[in-house]
This record gives structure tokens, sequence and C-alpha cells, in this order.
């Protein structure tokens, strides 16, 4: 047999734009977003090593709207990753594969992500925190 | 007529090149960070504030620090993981792929051994700053 003439895999852009590819890119954009936020985590680490004066320079950053919009867009990725990454660990042991399944626990992830970010950052508020 | 098995051909030919032993590592370091993460996550939340006496006091106690520690070193291992995999699903060309792959593996050993070592110095280092 030819290998030339098999049949491919259908590649990205053949597939219709729906709930499971979206909340898998989104997966990967989070986690991405994450990354970034490991540096953040990092800067804020190593300032706590550097004393009072460095972590008030860094809490300063954080403070600033432009670290609290970013802290508030980490939020989101962190428990939309989570939660998706629940799902992608079920799958992986072959639970939850039907497609209302898959359904619902895409919407549940995306929508609780959302709720536990505002849920967070309402508190903080409420507290006075920022 | 090629005298090797179909698995030995199609053996390295995925995007990353070799096995399965980078999707374990994911899914291990993914469990590990489901209570580590959430812990790290209420806790700062739970202090009652976040300036530095108060993180500071709360790092560096042992059981803080440890599970401090273990979370960075999760968390490094599992973005690097993830981080690779996007570069070798989407950047095509030796060159930069091969870069870009080294850059990334350069600053994650930079991330996560400041930060080891920032959690260190709170915790042995000298109190009175």
């Amino acid at each position: 047999m030819p290998a030339r003439n098999r049949p491919l895999s259908p590649h990205l852009q053949i597939y219709r734009w729906q709930i499971g590819n979206s909340l898998s890119i989104l997966h990967r954009l989070t986690g991405i977003a994450l990354a970034l936020g490991l540096a953040a985590l990092s800067f804020w680490l190593i300032s706590l090593a550097g004393g009072e004066e460095r972590y008030r320079a860094a809490a300063r950053v954080f403070a600033s709207p432009v670290g609290v919009l970013l802290l508030i867009g980490w939020t989101f990725a962190f428990f939309y990753h989570l939660l998706n990454g629940v799902r992608h660990l079920c799958w992986d042991l072959g639970v939850g594969y039907e497609r209302t399944q898959r359904h619902l626990s895409g919407w549940f992830a995306v929508l609780a992500a959302l709720g536990l970010t505002l849920w967070v950052w309402l508190a903080l508020w409420h507290f006075g925190r920022i | 007529m090629s005298l090797r098995s179909p698995l030995g051909r199609v053996l390295g030919h995925g995007s990353a090149g070799h096995g399965s032993g980078q999707w374990w590592a994911q899914r291990v370091s993914a469990a590990a960070l489901i209570p580590l993460a959430l812990w790290f996550f209420y806790s700062l939340l739970a202090l009652p504030a976040l300036d530095f006496g108060a993180a500071h006091t709360w790092l560096a106690l042992p059981r803080n620090g440890f599970l401090a520690a273990l979370l960075v070193a999760a968390l490094t291992y599992h973005s690097y993981l993830g981080t690779i995999e996007v570069v070798e699903d989407w950047v095509h060309g030796t060159a930069m792929k091969l870069g870009l792959l080294l850059l990334l593996r350069f600053m994650y050993v930079l991330i996560g051994g400041a930060s080891l070592y920032a959690i260190l110095q709170v915790a042995f280092g000298n109190q009175a700053s």
C-alpha cells in the first residue's frame, strides 16, 4: 500500500467551532498565562526573601491597576485550568466521555471558574483588601 | 523493502520526537498540584493581611516552607512540560524550535531554582530583615 495515498486525520481548520475545541484551546491559553503567573509568583517569593523594602516595592507593582487586572486574570486561569485539568484526568481514567457528560462538565468548568473568580475578588473587595 | 517493524518505523515521529514519558509526568504533576495549589491559594487568602510581616512569618513556618517548596517544584515541572509541549506542537523549523526549547529549559531552571532558594532564605535566613 503506497503510504502517500492514505487518508490523513483531519487538520484543525476542518473542525466546526464548538465547546469541545474552544475549551481545549482555552486550557492551553490559561496554561501559558499561568506560566507567566509562575514568574510572578517567583518574583513575589524573591521579594519576600529580599527584605521589607523589596517586598513593599513588589507589593506596589501587584497593587497597581495593571497588577490587579493581571491577578484577576490569573485567578480565572488558575480555577479554569484546575477544573478543566480534572476533566482531562477523568478522561484519562476513561470516565465522562459521553457527549452530554462532556458538554455538562465543560460548561461547569467555565462557569464555576468565572463564579469562583468573582467570589474571590468580591470577597477581597468586601474585606477591604483591594 | 524495509525490515523495520511497524512500531519501529513510527517511534520517534510524534511532535516531541519521543515517547509517552512526558505524558505521564504531566498527569502525575497535575495530580500533585491539585492539593498543593489549592492549599497555597487558600492560605494566602486566609491571612489577615499580605504585608511583609504576615507573609514572612507565614512562609517561615517549617510546614508552610516545606509545602511551598513542593508546590514550586511541582509547578515548575508541570509548567515546563506544558510550555515545551506547546512549542513542540506549534513551532516549526529545527533551529527556532531547538532554540526556544533550550531557552525555556534555562528559564525554568532559573525560575524554579530562584524560587526554591528564596523559600530557603525565608526559612533559614536572617530573621531581622
